[in-house]
């Protein structure tokens, strides 16, 4: 009977459909996976790394990585987001001690109403802990506060060879280093320990400055570095040379009286489908981001606003991703040494003439603070980021002509954002990471990884 | 370094919450998928909690982590609920330190892959032992407890799937269908007693014990399933809860399939 073939057909083992598809942020590139693991528990990991064939699998939080670095394209994941139970709190001090796959969202959930909050947060708070660690992220207080990594005061790390390796700044100090910034290549985190913040509330003394060229901008972001500890801008990539854009700083305010609804900024709308590619192109994006600089402009000065508008504005479109069509986006992340802030404004020149900019251009001044990992990314300097819908080849020709203009100004590439950097560009921005490579777990490997190694393959498999 | 747990309640936020009346809750298989998220919610609303599960180790992480969540007290007792001779002892730890418990949520399941228990006959008893005759046996403990209170809820998690004889799942469905019938049995006699008893049917969840299944991405979120199983307990409503929704007019319209036609049907 045709039914039951229709059955046997249904029967057939799918792993691709059982597991859902695994994509990151910028839904570039389109891997396959061969398997994800799902552990619901802590105690299932040395078993899931005990079984893995070598170089294996990786693991993967809530996937807010834009290129390839938390994806293992025909091998395997684990989806470590199950894994997120806050294990203990010290209400005098602040230490929180969370499993890896706890959620920015969560923790803020549970600890801000008891008034502490992140050491530092990026511009979304749907990532995990792990991830955080695995990529070291930054915030608008880097000039303050550094990196999440320095926040971090210990972590459980899973070793497919060693068991549990309990690590801290005293405790394997070297495993410690490599595992902050590490791409999640040195073991699957455990439980990590993190200082929160006090905070008085919910709410935060907010400023809007326009500025209309990049030296107005570094004028504006020393001015405030010190007043301020938040401080970040958006930018008008269609702008050129002398770009436009709108300097946002801020503080924690002492403000307690105003009640937060709760679940602020967390069932807002929510993007469907992948919305047709043509919806972006040079003509919306200009009017858009034009209209988004008056009315932010016509804004300007102080105001009172709650910590997910400020932290997290594009946590208010749940899965906005989806705006760059199908073929997904890759987003540019680069940071510039602030010797060389011409490099910016030729970054800036040859994005405007290429008229492929989008809406989301963000400028922010690096403090001078050491990053606590390896492989960390932020480092003095400017950094630079802005999204490109995926058009196939000329996006990716632009993006290698602004990979020159970045390494000849002795820049880098943060790796959370990257899908594409050449091996020689990973080795200018990252010199030392030979010296990362014996830290990592022979059971792991990343599609970033094996892309940015891979000239270097033998040679890094030889130490 | 010695950490505490912190039970301060919410207070920066305007909470629209009632106060509900189930405040003490007794969860059977406390570390299930869709277990762990129902008890998250009701530690968010203040709840008492004694959680029942098999790993020590696990219930640890589920009490910390529901504590710091905001549940009042959270007791934790390791015992394999399969092992019918540990049910009595098990509920007198419950009466002994948990007086006055209001809410008895049975949450464990196990299920074989299909195959195996048409193979193998060890496998397809423990699918009935585990998934009826032990939570029949333990509900029943409870039951005559809460009738002689004259108060309270007692709520179990079976399945859609017992709703019709499936060929690629009939062991687990008749082992869940079962347990509803048991349970709508119960109901009618608790009935007098004013306790409450609640069937709660599910569709597919995506959870440890569904990832195997083919389709497992389009399953249901557990929070979902979580949040209208803590909706049911608060207003005990419902006497069967199909969650997510849906699923009582999908089973509404099997259930009417002519035997004929639904004996050659696949799935």
């Amino acid at each position: 009977m045709s039914s039951q073939s229709a059955a046997s057909l249904q029967r057939k083992p799918a792993p691709a459909l059982r597991t859902g598809r695994y994509l990151s942020w910028g839904r570039y590139p389109k891997a396959e996976h061969s398997h994800v693991y799902k552990p619901a528990w802590d105690d299932q990991i040395p078993a899931i790394l005990k079984s893995a064939p070598d170089g294996s699998v990786l693991p993967y939080g809530l996937g807010r990585s834009y290129g390839d670095s938390c994806l293992n394209a025909g091998r395997a994941l684990v989806d470590c987001r199950r894994l997120n139970r806050i294990l203990a709190f010290d209400e005098s001090t602040g230490v929180l001690r969370c499993e890896s796959g706890v959620s920015f969202a969560d923790i803020i959930d549970v600890f801000l109403p008891q008034g502490w909050f992140l050491p530092v947060t990026p511009g979304t708070q749907f990532v995990t802990v792990g991830g955080a660690i695995a990529n070291d992220v930054h915030g608008k207080n880097h000039h303050r506060a550094g990196t999440f990594g320095a926040h971090v005061r210990q972590l459980g790390l899973h070793r497919s060879n060693d068991g549990l390796v309990v690590c801290g700044p005293e405790e394997n100090p070297q495993m410690f280093r490599a595992t902050i910034g590490g791409l999640g290549l040195t073991g699957v985190i455990a439980w990590a320990e993190v200082q929160l913040r006090r905070v008085a509330g919910p709410w935060m003394n907010a400023e809007l400055v326009p500025f209309q060229s990049l030296s107005t901008f570094l004028d504006v972001s020393r001015e405030s570095d010190g007043r301020f500890e938040y401080t970040v801008a958006w930018l008008d990539c269609f702008a050129g040379k002398n770009p436009r854009g709108i300097f946002f700083r801020g503080n924690h305010s002492a403000e307690t009286g105003k009640k937060l609804r709760p679940n602020h900024g967390k069932t807002g709308p929510k993007l469907p489908f992948a919305l047709p590619s043509w919806l972006l192109n040079r003509y919306t994006v200009k009017a858009f981001n034009a209209a988004y600089y008056r009315a932010h402009a016509a804004r300007k000065g102080p105001s009172l606003v709650s910590y997910d508008s400020f932290f997290y504005p594009l946590d208010s479109v749940r899965q906005w991703n989806l705006l760059y069509g199908k073929r997904g986006f890759l987003q540019y992340q680069c940071v510039i040494p602030e010797a060389n802030v011409a490099a910016i404004e030729e970054l800036l020149d040859r994005i405007a003439r290429s008229g492929m900019g989008s809406f989301l251009g963000v400028l922010k001044q690096f403090g001078s603070a050491p990053s606590a990992g390896m492989l960390s990314f932020p480092r003095p300097g400017l950094t630079l980021a802005l999204d490109f819908a995926v058009r196939g080849e000329r996006t990716l020709q632009l993006l290698r002509s602004l990979d020159q203009v970045v390494q000849e100004s002795g820049g880098a590439l943060y790796p959370a954002k990257d899908a594409r950097m050449s091996p020689a560009l990973f080795e200018a921005s990252f010199p030392r990471w030979r010296s990362f490579v014996p830290y990592i777990d022979p059971k792991i490997s990343s599609s970033f990884w094996r892309r940015v190694t891979w000239a270097n393959q033998n040679e890094a498999q030889s130490q | 370094m010695t950490m505490t747990l912190n039970t301060r309640p919410a207070t920066l936020y305007s909470s629209a919450s009632r106060v509900s009346p189930m405040r003490k809750i007794v969860v059977l298989g406390a570390t299930s998928g869709i277990a762990v998220e129902v008890q998250r919610q009701l530690a968010q609303r203040g709840c008492e909690l004694l959680l029942v599960a098999r790993s020590p180790e696990r219930l640890a992480a589920l009490e910390s982590d529901l504590l710091a969540r905001g549940a009042k007290q959270v007791l934790t007792c390791a015992v394999d609920l399969a092992l019918i001779q540990h049910h009595a002892k098990l509920f007198e730890y419950v009466c002994h330190s948990f007086p006055g418990f209001d809410t008895v949520l049975l949450a464990y399941g196990s299920m074989h892959d299909q195959k195996d228990s048409e193979t193998s006959v060890d496998v397809l008893l423990d699918e009935l032992h585990v998934n009826f005759v032990s939570a029949s046996a333990i509900l029943t403990l409870f039951a005559a407890d809460l009738e002689q209170r004259r108060t309270g809820c007692l709520a179990a998690i079976t399945s859609v799937a017992g709703d019709r004889g499936r060929r690629s799942n009939y062991v687990y469905g008749s082992a869940k269908g079962a347990l509803s019938l048991f349970l709508q049995g119960v109901r009618s006699r608790l009935h007098p007693a004013g306790v409450k008893v609640i069937t709660i049917k599910p569709g597919p969840v995506q959870t440890p014990m569904t990832d195997h299944l083919p389709n497992a991405a389009r399953f249901a979120d557990p929070e979902r399933v979580a949040r209208d199983i803590v909706r049911a307990l608060e207003r005990r409503a419902p006497d069967v809860l199909y969650t997510p929704k849906i699923w009582r007019y999908v089973m509404t319209a099997v259930e009417h399939i002519p035997e004929k036609i639904f004996k050659r049907l696949s799935f």
